[in-house]
Order: structure tokens, then C-alpha cells, then sequence
């Protein structure tokens, strides 16, 4: 354990851990734009810095570890006027066209500029000025709208390991980017969505085919119903509407998601999906109750089975079920019909 | 404009090359010296140059990319027969260095940083080259012209048409 | 094999054909033994980094041997532990030559006490500050000492392979390292079991690639290992995971130089020259508006005035010094009122500077000391890694403040602006880059605030360099000939046949082409 001074209180604290995660722990909100607990610290959004007495400079919470006696300033005049002037520099290289941003409500610049009163960029200059790539089928990067933040580049690289983007030149001249502008749809992005969820403000968003603001919504956590890895995730729901889906953190899956669970939620409102069971009647198909359903199936089953015996049936089960499901099927097949053919689509 | 490479013509060039990869390959860090010689080789890092360095090392194309943008000697265009670099150093900018770049460009029609349509000359603004005492510098290739007046600029280049 | 009898022996053998070379070329002399170069400009110079520069031939290893090369590495590895060699650099109090100054037996120790499978050694020769070239001499004219250098810092901490980062744009030192590298590995002093112990050391050359931030020591090793220089962020020291996570010393090209005759004449010998707190000596690159431009070694604490008048031989062409710039884009302008502090790292700091490497870049009346800020800018701009919001954002910021003020709309609160941005550029950055960048801009805003006050206020350039906020006129040397008033595309000249012109100002576009046409050279810019 390690004694130090945070704002004038003194803790005892976990040796080895980070002022950021320290001030977490404790309740003291540090912001923060570069900072994901699951990726090195990267120290590079200047948000999260706070003085250290003893120290020359202000100092990144996120990469300094606690020492014994230290004595930390996490709000004071110096903070926070260099955090103002930071988010100042970001906003005065960025567009303020928060009243039509798709993120406006999820924003962290937004909200940052709200908690520290900074209305606007006030340096006046160059500003960057790229095309926006729309090329990928399910989400569009805004290089404008980009803080640089790198939390993109290096979830692609550490955690999904993909590698299709980078960053391009050095300095001001820095931007987020695919190899030779081939544009994210050529380059080597399996749109996971993993840098899209990650992305603080409104660089990287979903190609969204309903307008909303977060604070219409409602999260409804659910379990991604397209394998059975089970992934955790929000739904994001507008009235009786799903209108996006975000990583759950605090489950295995630990934010990540893979392109189905992150962007293939449009079939739960889509006009053509079958929502209830349908038979077959003279050709056509006609709408039926499961009760219906049930019993027709049920009627095959045993037709089937008392005039070519039981092998004449088999199982297919499917990968979107659960092990436990997937237990439950085979023993239906065997126990309940009595075959052993039974297989699963995972294995095809 | 383009500068398209041709896979196919150099051939010869490309095949070199690949021994160097595979003869360094295990040497730790060996992107910048593989891209260096890949610089050296071809005077510029061609596309399907890089796609090739990815494959051979194993290195994801975004991380080249990355690299290869980030310092000032890579380029992705060729560099001309005659380099010239203009050292824009601190000493040879209080002589006067500005107007020697900007003669320069005039002379040739294009500006800093690029190469001429007739692959015959590039300009290059280049860091202090440590030749303060001869401020302002040009070096053409391998030669030093120092303390140049602007007057004098085109008789040079003339030298190297 | 190497031994010590043997590099006495080549040491005797080399010794005498050094001298008659020497007494043939006549550009030397012996004074307390050394043998030092001729002439006034060397007489007030100390020389210990230099020591060999233009006297041995830098290709011949022998020639470095015959004035004691290898000596102090050869005695060393039978006379004394790794511990007592880190010990007798502490004792030595030598300071990092690279501008921070940090003590190198400090760094030794830590990554001497640090336990691990295998160790570096980094020299740092990606030297970068403009007007800065000391590096480069000393890899050109004596790259054994480098060598002998890393082999004993290897020594010390435990390392047996180190690299050298040299910047690609000096080939000459690339070159001249390769022989240096093959020569000492054949002579057995580099390579495995040196002068046949069991110590084993090995050197790669690394080349830059052009980028200044690689300078920075986290850069340079994620330069080494083959991605973008960018700092690393700082939670490890670099003495415990440094190069490919392992501990790691960096010191610079001129410290490095320094160690060899540290170990030859003893730590108490090193104090005794320079000052207390900065022992040993340090070498300027004197540039910019000076008589005598060249290398000036001369021992902490020297005044700036020795330096620029005595050695220097103070301004050329008549003008009046104004300032030095020493630091390049890290450090300050100095301005001549204090030409006597003493240079050494406490001093520089205090007002406003910093040593740096070395670059001392003499300044005159006519040099415009709001651009040379917009100059070290416009440097550090592009020099940029973009890593962090500070530095990427804020030196581009300063940059657009500082051409405002130079193209004439500049605007009274835009001092106070740039006073607030270089504290959060200074105090918020990541790396050393940024941190003090706006050193170039708050030290001329100290010492030289009369003169953006008047390009601000008056719209004029004291100096009369910055072309926006000068004026065309035409002198009494007018001969009335009109060929001005006819070449101007806006015709705001004015004046009869034969009669001297005026030219409008107001009205004027400064395009320059009655100055071309004049026959007479009566239409000047003031």
C-alpha cells in the first residue's frame, strides 16, 4: 500500500496503480479522451494531466504511477486552465456543428466543453480539411471531426488485431488513415465497429438509418443472438424502435464486438421479418398461431417416425443457440425421438 | 502529377532487393533499414513496393504506411537525376536562404518538395546540413555550393541540364 | 588478440610517424604536453571532446591509439569492476551533452543496479538543432572515442550490444563510423572478448530517417525499433525498460567523447576544469552573423562574451551584435547585455535559455527578433510528432499568432495570447519537444518585447526584415527617368520627368517592380 495526498485528503491506495485509476476509485472525476483501461496508456489527450508537487510539469494521470507521499492537485487553477486551453485547442480544429452532429449527446468533447466552459475554439486558423470516407457499407469517418485521440488505431491494432489503419504524416498535418487513401471499403478493415465504438466524438459513426439523440433512447442489454459466444450489448431503443447497438464493458466481451453484433440489429425492425409462424396451405403461406405450429410439427414428427421409423428424422440445430440449448436439442433427438442424427451448422 | 511504377521493368531491382529483405530479415527493427534501402534503390517507396515489404516481413501495411509518412526522407514520388537540398538551417536562413529556395523554384517551375515532369531535378528544403560556416548552402548531389548569392543560381543549375 | 602490451607496442609504433606527419603539415603545436592546433582561434580553447579533431586522421585507428585510444577501456577491464567504473562517472559529475544535462553516472546506475538478460547502449547521433554541428566533427574526425565511449558504458552497466542513431543526412559520419566499427573489431578492442577477457561488446550503426523529434530518447528507440518516432509515454524509465523493453542508457555523441580521457586522467583531473555544478568542458557551434564561425570547446563557465568576441572575434561586416541564440529550437535568444553570464546549465536557464547541444547562433542588428521566434516556430511545427494536443495543436497555433504579428496584423492582445499558450504548450506536453518549444518566442518576449510592441503597435519591423511591414521609397538618387511609374500595375507613383518620384504607400502593393526597373537603385525598402 502507498500513503499519498489527493486534493488535500490523504488515502492509502494499492501500490502499482495509476493516479487516474486511484482518483476512479475514490470518486474524483478526471477527464479523459485518449485513456481505454484496456489499452496501454497513451498520454496523449493532455486531459487527464494534474499537478504533482515536486514536479516541473503538470503530469497525464493515466501514466503516472502512484508513489508514497505524493501530493496531487486534481482541480486546481493551473488544472483546469490547462485543460480549458487544451479543449480549446481541439475545438479551435474542429467543427462546431454540434446542433446537427449524429454524436451530439454521446460526445465526450461536447461534454468536456460543457463541464469547462469552453463555448468555442478561439484560436483562429488553419483547420483540417478532408473529404469524409464513406466507402465502408456500415459506418463513415469524418477526418475533420477527428481529435486524434488514437484510441481507434490502437484498438484495431491491439485488441481486434486487424491493423487497417494508421496514422498518415507527422505533426499538424497527423490524420487517422487507410495506406494510400485506398478509403476504409478497400483496405483491410473487417468492419468489427470496435473503432467506432471506441471513438470519443463524431469522427468514426454508424451509417444509422434513424435520427435520434441518445437521451431519447432507452439501453435494453441483451445477449447477441448471431453465435454462441453470447456477447453482451445495448440496444439502443427509440420508442418501440431499435436504433443502434453499443459493446456492453462489464461482461466478457469486455466492449468489443464483431461486425454482426455491432451493426446487424436492422433485421429486428425490418418490414419482411416473420413474426409469427407461417404453414403452408394450397401453395401459399398462411399466417398461423404457434399453437397451430406446434402441432403440425408434432403430427410430422410422429407420422413420419410410425411409418419409416425413427432415422427417417434428423436434427440441425443452429450456432446462434447457447451450449445449454444446444445440449437440450441433441437429447431431444435421441431420447425424446429416438435417433442419433442430429448435427449443428457450425460444423459444415 | 503520377509517377508510376512498373513492377515488371524493374525487375532486375526488385529481385535485389528481396535478397536484401531476406538477408536482414532477422535483424531486430529492420523496417527503417528496409525502407531505407528500398529509398536508396527505387528513389522513391512505390505502392506495390510496400505491399511487398508487408508480405515479406509480416508487417501490416498501415504500419508501414505509417512509418513511411512520418519521416521526411521517404517519399512517393521519384526523386530527380540532380537532387538539389536547400539547407533552410538557422544560419543560412539569416543569410538569406528564402530567396536562394525561392530563385530555385523559379528557375526549375516547381516548388519545394517536388520533382521536375523531365525526372531531371527535385528540390529538397533540408535541416541545418552543418555547413553554417558556408551559409547559405545548396548542395546539388554530392557537391557544395556555399555562400550563394541569388545571382549565381542559375548559372548553376545550368551546369547540371 | 588485443592486450595491453600489444596496444602499447602499436601505441609506440604509431607515435612517431603521427609526430613527423604532424611536424610536415605545421598546423600544431604542443602546449602541456597536447598536442593542440596552431592559431589565436584555438588559444582559449580546451579541448577534451575534441581533442583529436583535425589532428589524428580520423580513418586511422593506430593514429587514435598513438595519443592513448583504447587505454583507458583496456585498463579498466583488468584494473576495475563495472561498479567502480559507475562509481568513478558519478564521482566525475559529467553531465549529459545533449542539452538536458543530466548527470551520465546517474543514468549508469540505475541501469547498472537493474537486473536483466540483456542491456544497451544507445549513442544518440541524430543531431538536429539548426546551426548545430558538433556531433558531426567529432564522428568525422574522431569516431574511435565514440566507440571507446560506448564499450565502457557496456562495461558499466552490463551491456553487450550497443547502437548508434546517426542522423542520414551526415554520410560522411556513416561512413567514417563503418570503418571505425570494422578497424576496432579487427584490432579486438570491439567485438567479442575484448583485449581477451571475457567482455564482449558489439556496435550497429542505425540511420535517421529525417524527423528531430527522434532526438528525444523514447523517440530514437521506437525510431530503432522500426516505428513512427514517437515518444514513448513516460511511466517506465528508460535505465530499466528502455530499447525493446530493456534497460537501456542513451548518452549523446560529445559526452560520450568526454569519458575515454575521464578514465585516462581520473575524475578529480575532469572537476577541476569548468565549473562546480557543470564540470568538464562544451562544444559550441558558433555561427550565424560572427567573424570566425566554427567549433569553439572551451570549459563551462565561460563567458558568452569570450566566446563571440574573444574566440569569435565578435560581428561581422560592422554591424552591432544584438543577441545569441543558443539551444536551437529548445532554447532562448540572449540579448548582448548579458553576454557575461557564464555558460553553463544553471546560468543559461536562469535567463531563459538552455544549453542544449551547443548551437550558439550570433545575432545582429539586423536579424528581426520576432522572426527569428517565427523561425524556431515554424521549425518546431513541422518537427511536430502531433502526438499530443499541446504540441501538435498549440506550436501551429503560436506559429499562425507569430505570422499574424510579421505580416502586419498583429493585434495587442495577441502577446498576452501567445504568454498563456507557451505555458500550456510548456507545462502540458509530453515530450521535451514540446515542452520547450516556446522557449524561442517567451525568451524574445522577455528580452525583446520593444520589438513586437512595434510591429504590433506601429506596424514597423526595427529590424527592417519582416517584408510585410516595410515600405518602397525613393531616395534623392532619383534621376526622374519614369521607368518606375511606368512598370507600377496599381500606378501609385507620382512625379515629373527628370524630377524625383514618390511612391504612394497606402495605395502600394510592394510587388517590387520599380525596384527592379530602377537604373539607379533609388527605390530602397526602409
Amino acid at each position: 500500500m502507498v500513503k499519498l495526498t489527493i486534493n488535500g485528503i490523504d488515502y492509502e491506495v494499492e501500490r502499482d496503480k495509476t493516479v487516474l485509476q486511484v482518483c476512479n476509485d475514490i470518486g474524483i472525476d478526471i477527464p479523459t479522451l485518449c485513456h481505454d483501461e484496456r489499452l496501454e496508456p497513451y498520454a496523449a489527450c493532455r486531459m487527464c494531466l494534474v499537478e504533482i508537487e515536486g514536479a516541473k510539469n503538470l503530469q497525464t494521470s493515466c501514466s503516472t504511477k502512484v508513489r508514497e507521499g505524493m501530493v496531487v492537485h486534481t482541480h486546481n487553477d493551473k488544472v483546469m486552465d490547462a485543460r480549458r486551453d487544451v479543449l480549446d485547442l481541439l475545438l479551435s480544429n474542429h467543427p462546431i456543428d454540434c446542433l446537427t452532429c449524429e454524436k451530439s449527446g454521446q460526445c465526450k468533447l461536447q461534454d468536456y466543453a460543457y463541464e469547462y466552459g469552453v463555448r468555442e475554439g478561439t484560436y483562429v486558423g488553419e483547420m483540417r480539411n478532408k473529404p469524409i470516407d464513406d466507402s465502408n457499407h456500415f459506418y463513415t469517418y469524418d477526418p475533420d471531426k477527428c481529435i486524434l485521440c488514437g484510441l481507434c488505431v490502437r484498438v484495431c491494432d491491439e485488441l481486434q488485431n486487424t491493423n487497417a489503419i494508421g496514422f498518415e504524416d507527422r505533426g499538424f498535418g497527423t490524420i487517422v488513415a487507410t495506406p494510400f487513401d485506398q478509403g476504409l471499403g478497400n483496405s483491410a478493415c473487417v468492419s468489427c465497429g470496435n473503432c467506432v465504438s471506441v471513438c470519443p466524438v463524431g469522427a468514426l459513426m454508424p451509417k444509422y438509418d434513424t435520427k435520434f439523440r441518445l437521451w431519447e433512447t432507452k439501453k435494453v442489454r441483451t445477449t447477441c443472438s448471431y453465435c454462441g459466444v453470447g456477447c453482451q450489448m445495448d440496444l439502443l431503443v427509440k420508442g418501440d424502435k431499435v436504433v443502434g447497438v453499443e459493446p456492453a464493458f462489464d461482461t466478457f466481451n469486455n466492449g468489443l464486438l464483431c461486425v454482426k453484433g455491432k451493426f446487424g440489429y436492422k433485421f429486428i425492425n425490418h418490414g419482411d421479418r416473420l413474426k409469427t409462424p407461417l404453414i403452408k396451405k394450397d401453395g401459399e403461406f398462411v399466417e398461423a398461431s404457434w399453437d397451430e405450429a406446434y402441432k403440425l410439427i408434432i403430427s410430422k414428427i410422429e407420422d413420419t417416425k410410425a411409418k419409416y421409423g425413427a432415422d427417417a428424422l434428423a436434427g440441425l440445430s443452429s450456432a446462434r443457440c447457447t451450449n445449454e440449448e444446444n445440449y437440450m436439442f441433441q437429447k431431444f433427438m435421441r431420447a425424446a425421438i429416438g435417433t442419433n442424427n442430429v448435427d449443428h451448422c457450425a460444423r459444415l | 502529377m503520377e509517377f508510376k511504377f512498373d513492377m515488371e521493368k524493374n525487375k532486375d531491382k526488385v529481385e535485389e532487393f528481396r535478397v536484401f529483405i531476406d538477408e536482414n530479415r532477422d535483424r531486430p527493427g529492420v523496417l527503417m533499414p528496409v525502407l531505407q534501402e528500398a529509398q536508396g534503390k527505387f528513389g522513391f517507396l512505390p505502392e506495390p513496393v510496400l505491399e511487398l515489404i508487408s508480405q515479406d516481413l509480416r508487417i501490416p501495411l498501415a504500419d508501414i504506411y505509417g512509418v513511411a509518412t512520418f519521416y521526411s526522407q521517404f517519399t512517393f514520388i521519384p526523386k530527380g537525376e540532380h537532387n538539389i537540398s536547400v539547407c533552410l538551417g538557422t544560419a543560412c536562413y539569416v543569410k538569406g536562404a528564402e530567396k536562394v529556395l525561392a530563385e530555385i523554384e523559379k528557375v526549375l517551375g516547381i516548388k519545394s518538395g517536388g520533382t521536375t515532369p523531365d525526372l531531371k531535378f527535385s528540390i529538397t528544403p533540408t535541416r541545418c546540413i552543418g555547413a553554417c560556416g558556408l551559409a547559405p548552402v545548396v548542395n546539388i548531389d554530392d557537391d557544395i555550393h556555399g555562400k550563394l548569392k541569388v545571382e549565381d543560381i542559375k548559372g548553376i543549375i545550368d551546369k547540371y541540364r | 588478440m588485443m592486450s595491453q602490451e600489444k596496444l602499447r607496442e602499436i601505441k609506440e609504433n604509431a607515435r612517431p610517424l603521427l609526430d613527423e606527419r604532424l611536424k610536415v603539415e605545421d598546423k600544431t603545436e604542443v602546449r602541456d604536453g597536447n598536442i593542440v592546433l596552431k592559431g589565436d582561434y584555438y588559444k582559449k580553447q580546451v579541448r577534451i571532446a575534441l581533442r583529436n579533431c583535425e589532428i589524428i586522421l580520423p580513418e586511422s585507428i593506430e593514429e587514435y591509439i598513438a595519443l592513448d585510444g583504447y587505454s583507458a577501456l583496456g585498463k579498466m577491464l583488468f584494473e576495475m569492476t563495472p561498479e567502480d567504473v559507475v562509481n568513478t562517472m558519478i564521482e566525475s559529475n559529467l553531465r549529459g551533452r545533449g542539452g538536458a544535462g543530466f548527470p551520465a553516472g546517474r543514468k549508469w546506475l540505475e541501469a547498472f543496479k537493474y537486473d536483466a538478460d540483456q542491456k544497451y547502449i544507445i549513442c544518440n547521433a541524430d543531431e538536429g538543432d539548426p546551426g548545430a554541428y558538433m556531433d558531426r566533427s567529432i564522428l568525422e574526425g574522431d569516431p574511435h572515442s565514440v566507440l571507446e565511449g560506448m564499450a565502457i558504458a557496456g562495461y558499466a552497466i552490463g551491456a553487450n550490444q550497443g547502437f548508434i542513431y546517426v542522423r542520414a543526412e551526415y554520410p560522411l559520419a556513416v561512413k567514417r563510423l563503418q570503418a571505425a566499427i570494422k578497424q576496432a573489431k579487427e584490432y579486438g578492442v570491439l567485438g567479442n572478448n575484448i583485449f581477451g577477457t571475457d567482455f564482449s561488446f558489439d556496435i550497429e550503426l542505425r540511420l535517421g530517417a529525417g524527423a528531430f523529434v527522434c532526438g528525444e530518447g523514447t523517440a530514437l528507440m521506437e525510431s530503432i525499433e522500426g516505428k513512427r518516432g514517437m515518444p514513448r509515454v513516460k511511466i517506465h524509465r528508460t535505465a530499466h525498460r528502455g530499447l525493446w523493453q530493456k534497460p537501456t542508457v542513451i548518452n549523446n555523441v560529445e559526452t560520450l567523447a568526454n569519458i575515454p580521457v575521464i578514465f585516462q586522467r581520473g575524475a578529480k583531473w575532469f572537476r577541476g576544469i569548468g565549473t562546480e555544478k557543470s564540470p568538464g568542458t562544451k562544444v559550441f557551434a558558433l555561427v550565424g552573423k560572427v567573424k570566425e564561425s566554427g567549433l569553439v570547446e572551451v570549459p563551462m563557465g565561460t563567458s558568452l562574451r569570450e566566446i563571440v568576441f574573444d574566440i569569435g572575434g565578435g560581428v561581422a561586416d560592422g554591424k552591432a551584435a544584438k543577441a545569441v541564440q543558443t539551444g536551437g529550437p529548445s532554447g532562448g535568444c540572449i540579448p548582448v547585455e548579458l553576454f557575461d553570464t557564464p555558460v553553463d546549465f544553471e546560468s543559461l536557464a536562469k535567463i531563459g535559455s538552455i544549453m542544449g547541444s551547443g548551437g550558439m547562433v550570433v545575432m545582429d542588428e539586423t536579424d528581426c527578433m520576432v522572426d527569428i521566434a517565427r523561425f524556431f516556430l515554424e521549425f518546431s511545427v513541422d518537427e511536430s510528432c502531433g502526438k499530443c494536443v499541446p504540441c501538435r495543436e498549440g506550436t501551429k497555433r503560436m506559429l499562425e499568432l507569430l505570422e499574424k504579428i510579421t505580416g502586419g496584423n498583429g493585434e495587442e492582445e495577441d502577446i498576452a495570447r501567445m504568454e498563456s499558450l507557451a505555458v500550456t504548450i510548456s507545462t502540458g506536453s509530453l515530450c521535451g519537444l514540446g515542452q520547450t518549444a516556446p522557449n524561442p518566442v517567451t525568451s524574445t518576449l522577455h528580452y525583446f518585447r520593444d520589438e513586437y510592441e512595434a510591429h504590433i503597435r506601429d506596424k514597423t519591423c526595427p529590424a527592417g526584415h519582416c517584408q510585410a511591414l516595410l515600405e518602397y521609397y525613393i531616395t534623392e538618387d532619383c534621376i526622374g527617368c519614369t521607368k518606375c511609374a511606368r512598370s507600377c500595375p496599381v500606378s501609385c507613383i507620382s512625379g515629373k520627368v527628370k524630377e524625383r518620384h514618390v511612391i504612394d504607400t497606402d495605395a502600394c502593393i510592394k510587388c517590387g517592380n520599380c525596384m527592379e526597373v530602377c537604373p539607379v537603385g533609388a527605390v530602397i525598402l526602409r
